[in-house]
């Protein structure tokens, strides 16, 4: 479904990386690791359309993504560094106004079962200043539990995140695969586990060795 | 695509109406600028008279470039922009229904606000109808021009002054066409070509604003 070819990105004068080809079918996770400042914030916000690549082209679904404009970006679920949670809102509203502004309203019921899905039920009325790192990471992830889009882009999805959580997160994952979806995933964590067959992993290590 | 814009409005104002301090200094900054003036230049009624369209005008216009930074400092911050960016709605209607929640915050309490401040300075009434009118046409060009600025500057370090002297040219229009207006009506010359020609500069900048500022936020997130 995704396609990378001859991707090339630069930070500044610094070469990134060059040459990077690879494709993630349908139902498979590539993992991307790497040293750190070798590229893999860049390759997935390239992958998001949120930055430029040097050369080379990204395709979804056989089209060029730069052709696609807007419609790629009701397939795409990118989560960065930043968790996008507003102090000032509860974790509900955060979720709720998440998902509506991406363009999938849902219920009220729906977000707090996605909450509560998280493992923040009874702190759906928190605002968002009184949560931990780790749980404004967990109302950020709630959305993948409600959203269902075709792409998911994660980077560091784990950070902060707890054993139980990060066991959660995994079978989000496998159920989204399962379900023909695909996802690219920055992090340092052994990802295959419960819930997510090692079969559907793929690694992709930046700088050192392709 | 409406519904969108509707959720980013909302968000917008529930997100001001949790800090209310912040839509407060502006408000205060307005009235404390305005109110200067007739204590300064002491009990001269006609000076103020002549002087008061112009100060109104120039301090609305300040306060308004005091509430600039809000616009998309903090979402930039905190990764929101980012998500709104990648909503699968062009994102120069995120970017106009942002402007008016702005507006709607900054631009229109300022107008409510503009009569008392006029009875300050001795206007009669029909200048402070003329005054209202101005500010209505002309905060919202002020919010439009301004959220190019404010995107222009976005994650750069002093970006809130080097907002002020790339936006403050750009406000002369305005000011020459509202405060115009203005004192037209106290020397009795009639406002609408004035306000006319705010009317039209603020069609003219809701059409090209939001579209430069949405590239200008893109660019910054690169």
């Amino acid at each position: 479904m995704l396609q990378v070819i001859e991707l090339a990105a630069a930070r500044g004068e610094r070469l990134l990386f060059s040459g990077l080809s690879f494709t993630v079918a349908a139902g498979e996770l590539l993992q991307v690791t790497g040293r750190n400042g070798s590229g893999k914030t860049t390759l997935l916000r390239i992958l998001a359309r949120l930055a430029r690549p040097e050369l080379g082209e990204v395709r979804w679904r056989g089209q060029p993504v730069a052709d696609l404009g807007d419609p790629y970006f009701a397939d795409l679920l990118y989560l960065g560094h930043a968790p996008a949670i507003k102090d000032e809102l509860t974790a509900e509203e955060n979720l709720h106004y998440a998902i509506a502004i991406a363009g999938a309203p849902a219920s009220a019921s729906a977000v707090r079962a996605a909450l509560a899905e998280a493992g923040l039920a009874g702190r759906e009325v928190l605002p968002g200043r009184a949560l931990s790192q780790g749980q404004r990471r967990r109302v950020a992830l709630a959305r993948l539990a409600i959203d269902g889009r075709a792409l998911w882009v994660l980077d560091e999805p784990t950070a902060a995140l707890d054993a139980e959580s990060t066991d959660r997160l995994r079978r989000w994952l496998g159920a989204h695969l399962e379900a023909g979806g695909c996802a690219v995933v920055a992090t340092h964590q052994a990802l295959a586990g419960d819930g997510l067959p090692l079969a559907r992993v793929r690694t992709l290590e930046l700088g050192g060795g392709k | 695509m409406i519904g969108t814009i509707l959720w980013v409005l909302r968000r917008d104002l529930r997100l001001a109406q949790r800090r209310p301090a912040e839509l407060a200094f502006a408000l205060c900054f307005f009235v404390i600028v305005a109110s200067l003036f007739p204590i300064g230049i002491g009990p001269q009624p006609e000076l103020l008279r002549a002087i008061a369209p112009g100060v109104l005008w120039v301090a609305a216009l300040l306060a308004s470039l005091l509430a600039l930074p809000r616009l998309f400092a903090a979402d930039h911050a905190d990764g929101t922009l980012e998500q709104m960016a990648l909503a699968p709605q062009p994102f120069t209607l995120i970017v106009v229904a942002k402007i008016i929640a702005h507006w709607l915050t900054t631009g229109l309490p300022l107008t409510l606000l503009a009569p008392l401040i006029g009875l300050q300075f001795g206007l009669p009434a029909e200048a402070t109808g003329v005054l209202v009118l101005s500010l209505a046409l002309g905060t919202p060009v002020l919010g439009a021009i301004g959220a190019v600025g404010a995107a222009l500057t976005l994650g750069l370090r002093g970006g809130g002054v080097l907002t002020a002297i790339l936006v403050l040219p750009l406000y002369i229009p305005a000011l020459i066409f509202g405060a115009g207006a203005v004192e037209a009506t106290v020397a009795g010359t009639g406002a609408s070509g004035h306000l006319s020609l705010l009317a039209a500069l603020l069609v003219f900048t809701l059409t090209f604003a939001p579209w430069a500022a949405a590239a200008s936020v893109r660019i910054a997130l690169d």
